[in-house]
């Protein structure tokens, strides 16, 4: 008995140990042949090329190490907005599906299954390669809600400049932390004396009155730099001041958010539907107004069912983001697994450390749901 | 709004209401017409704002004045329990209808209307549609890559003969189904490899051989979904088993394989088989890039198709286990004959969306230098003699991809719900 459970395991192993170890005496014969040494030692050379659009200082003469850092930062920015966006849209789309109007339903059912039957990879090339081209050159470009232009070479916003933002910032983290102990506070007081306070109301309150207050008390203060049009050459126009926003960019989050949202919507219409008539028809019965209902009965079940294969998406939608490689918008593969490999040929350090950097995001989103499904989940006794 | 009462709609007036409403809301739309595609406004004297909202106020108004409760007409109860239940459905109601007709018409004036569909060259496309000569011209190289046009027979034949193949199994007789496991898992991937290596590859029996890097087109992403399908569904299966093993090193090797894969993007996955695989073989060997492709393509779906199966066999009762242990069953003939048929129905929705996502990542491997269906359209783009045509070409990838998808997923709704039994 004990022999039919040590072998299996045993051969497993050896298994294993053969395959990596022929992999790394030819990956070390290899690399002998070629006179290169296994290390991480590049990260610290001068990448010497140029990344388009970056959130931190950066230029050729800073190091691998820093060029990473940019990839990385313009990854997690991508995958942060379509998360936001594709979870509002997604909401919206999925209980729009359950319209009882039929037009809204039908609407709603055609969007999904019209974005989720269509490779990402082509949407973003749609996207990028033939609507964002279609857009008017600098010099033509319409002012958008007063002050944006839309133009083939970007979207141009009015820029906020802060004067010490550090105190606006401060105010606000100072904010969130008295709303999660007045939360606590009512919640308490609930349990305890029954006692209900407009909670949301007031944490709104909180939330607005104290970063409000540093305006007038903090020094902090609020500017606009708005885009205006330069000319170049004779026929070549761009925008100063205010924000572009690179069409790479654009066309990324698009793309990601109406792909993502289709699947989101599917969960969502899952989740709501998952929670029984029942629930609802006892829930008023004993007396709760219907936005009670939703709030206390319905909701909390729905985000059950719904949290799980919503994670999966956003892991996914992380992962996707990096098809911006196809578009050369500088994300981590494009800048690292791309740019930098080509410069340093080292294949196997550069491929292992993003491949880590996505696992890692992936174990750290993944962690954070899970933390907060559990918070969720039914207390069982 | 009691006082409002008199002109409330009710089924005495019916007539009067309905034809007044419905007036009211052709007068919308017919406004709504004219202000986008004749650019005349027939309410052009109405200050800006309120000019602008006249369609869907006229149309508001009419769909107000023809709900009427049980009216006694079929079709007008019909409308109103459906679209038109109160203002505000109204309204969503009205914003749809204008939007379709918003996007409808251009749509179809660029797809049909104002398209050329005869010609040769670039010079026939005159009208401000689509060019759909640059898709008649440029058809054979985005159905079959760069593949010789003479040898096209070749791949058209391997496909018949493996779509045929894989219809064999339906008119299995009885006798012969218990088989039929063997022939889809074991026979039909060495026919269909063997068909594609001598047929579409060539070389021998005097058929002229065509290296990998010049098949292409969306040929090239059957052939890499097909392997890549066929060969991740029994890894998943073995990985899905390990992972619920009850010996160590087998669940927790099972564990980190398909969480490694499940935690990083294909594409880093179809990099790591360009550029970092060939470092990890001896030198001197060399495995072809379609073949490293539909490896790595198998392996990170493997891993998704093993966490499938796993919320299926989660599914399962402990019962079953205990039942089949109690008839005297072993691990293999339990889970062969118990567990795996049971618990592969319950997750026939999931292994299809595995499919499709498969079937949507295929166009990736352009990162490695392939050129399926939508790397093709990317190089027909920069074509100088074709320049500025890349609607059309995503536009038909789209369609293509959209029809297959669509129909799979429809397909997978058909098998579960037959196989779907009570328990």
């Amino acid at each position: 008995m004990k022999f039919k459970k040590i072998l299996p395991q045993f051969l497993t192993l050896l298994f294993i140990v053969i395959i990596f170890g022929f992999f790394t005496m030819n990956a070390q014969e290899n690399m002998d042949t070629r006179g290169i040494e296994f290390g991480f030692g590049f990260l610290k050379q001068e990448a010497s090329f140029d990344i388009q659009f970056s959130l931190i200082d950066y230029d050729g003469s800073r190091s691998y190490a820093r060029a990473y850092l940019v990839g990385l930062l313009n990854t997690l920015l991508v995958s942060f907005i379509g998360i936001v966006l594709c979870t509002l849209l997604g909401v919206v789309v999925g209980v729009a599906r359950l319209s009882p109007n039929y037009l809204i339903r039908k609407t709603a059912s055609f969007y999904i299954e019209f974005f989720r039957n269509i490779p990402l990879l082509l949407q973003i090339f749609f996207w990028y390669f033939a609507a964002l081209r279609a857009l008017p050159m600098p010099e033509d470009a319409p002012l958008l809600l007063g002050s944006s232009f839309m133009t083939i070479k970007g979207l141009y916003t009015p820029a906020a400049i802060w004067n010490n933002f550090d105190v606006f910032f401060i105010a606000l983290i100072i904010a969130l932390i008295i709303i999660y102990f007045f939360n606590k506070f009512a919640k308490k007081k609930q349990e305890e004396e029954g006692k209900q306070y407009p909670k949301f109301l007031i944490s709104l309150a909180i939330f607005i009155i104290i970063p409000a207050l540093t305006f007038i008390i903090g020094g902090v203060d609020l500017s606009w730099s708005f885009p205006e049009l330069k000319k170049l050459a004779k026929t070549s126009f761009t925008y100063e001041g205010g924000l572009g926003i690179p069409p790479e960019l654009i066309a990324l989050t698009l793309a990601l958010t109406l792909y993502t949202a289709t699947f989101i919507a599917e969960n969502v219409r899952a989740g709501i539907q998952g929670v029984g008539k029942g629930q609802k028809e006892a829930a008023a019965s004993i007396g709760l107004t219907p936005s009670q209902v939703l709030k206390l009965v319905i909701m909390p079940q729905a985000l059950r069912i719904i949290i799980p294969p919503t994670t999966n998406q956003y892991l996914n939608l992380t992962k996707n983001s990096s098809l911006a490689a196809a578009i050369a918008y500088p994300d981590l593969v494009l800048v690292f697994a791309g740019t930098a490999m080509m410069q340093t040929g080292r294949a196997i350090e550069i491929v292992a450390i993003t491949m880590a950097t996505y696992l890692t995001i992936s174990l750290f989103i993944s962690a954070f749901m899970n933390w907060y499904n559990k918070r969720i989940a039914i207390q069982e006794k | 709004m009691s006082n409002l009462n008199f002109i409330k709609p009710n089924k005495k007036n019916i007539n009067l209401f309905l034809v007044l409403g419905i007036s009211f809301f052709t007068l919308g739309i017919l406004d709504f017409c004219f202000n986008n595609f004749y650019e005349t406004n027939i309410t052009g004297f109405l200050p800006g704002f309120i000019n602008f909202f006249t369609p869907l106020i006229f149309a508001m108004i009419g769909l107000y004045l023809i709900r009427i409760e049980y009216s006694g007409i079929k079709l007008l109860d019909e409308i109103n329990k459906n679209i038109n239940t109160n203002n505000f459905n109204a309204a969503l109601s009205v914003s749809i209808i204008l939007l379709i007709i918003f996007s409808v018409a251009p749509l179809l004036n660029w797809f049909i209307l104002d398209a050329n569909f005869v010609g040769e060259s670039k010079e026939a496309c005159t009208g401000g549609g689509a060019c759909w000569v640059y898709i008649k011209v440029w058809f054979n190289r985005f159905i079959y890559g760069m593949y010789p046009n003479a040898e096209q027979w070749r791949v058209n034949a391997t496909f018949i003969i493996v779509l045929a193949l894989m219809g064999l199994g339906y008119f299995f007789p009885l006798k012969f189904k218990k088989y039929l496991t063997f022939y889809y898992v074991i026979l039909l991937p060495i026919i269909s490899f063997l068909l594609i290596y001598y047929l579409i590859s060539g070389g021998e029996f005097g058929l002229e051989w065509v290296e990998t890097g010049a098949w292409g087109g969306l040929s090239l992403t059957f052939i890499v979904s097909f392997f890549s399908l066929i060969f991740c569904f029994p890894i998943g299966m073995m990985l899905a088993l390990g992972r619920r093993s009850e010996l160590g090193v087998i669940k927790y090797s099972s564990l980190s394989f398909i969480e490694f894969w499940r935690g990083v993007p294909l594409i880093t996955v179809l990099f790591m088989s360009a550029v970092m695989f060939p470092m990890f073989l001896p030198d001197g060997t060399y495995v072809d890039k379609l073949i490293r492709v539909i490896v790595a393509i198998t392996l990170f779906e493997a891993a998704y198709t093993a966490e499938v199966i796993r919320g299926g066999l989660q599914a399962l009762p402990r019962g079953q286990y205990d039942a089949a242990k109690s008839l005297g069953m072993g691990y293999w003939r339990l889970h062969l004959l118990v567990i795996l048929p049971q618990a592969l129905k319950l997750v026939i929705p999931g292994i299809a969306n595995t499919f499709l996502a498969l079937i949507k990542d295929t166009p990736l491997i352009f990162v490695v230098g392939l050129l399926e269906l939508v790397g093709m359209l990317n190089l027909a783009k920069t074509n100088p003699k074709w320049l500025g045509f890349s609607m059309e070409g995503y536009v038909f990838a789209g369609i293509i991809f959209w029809i297959i998808c669509y129909s799979m997923s429809k397909y997978s709704q058909k098998l579960e719900l037959k196989y779907k039994t009570d328990r």
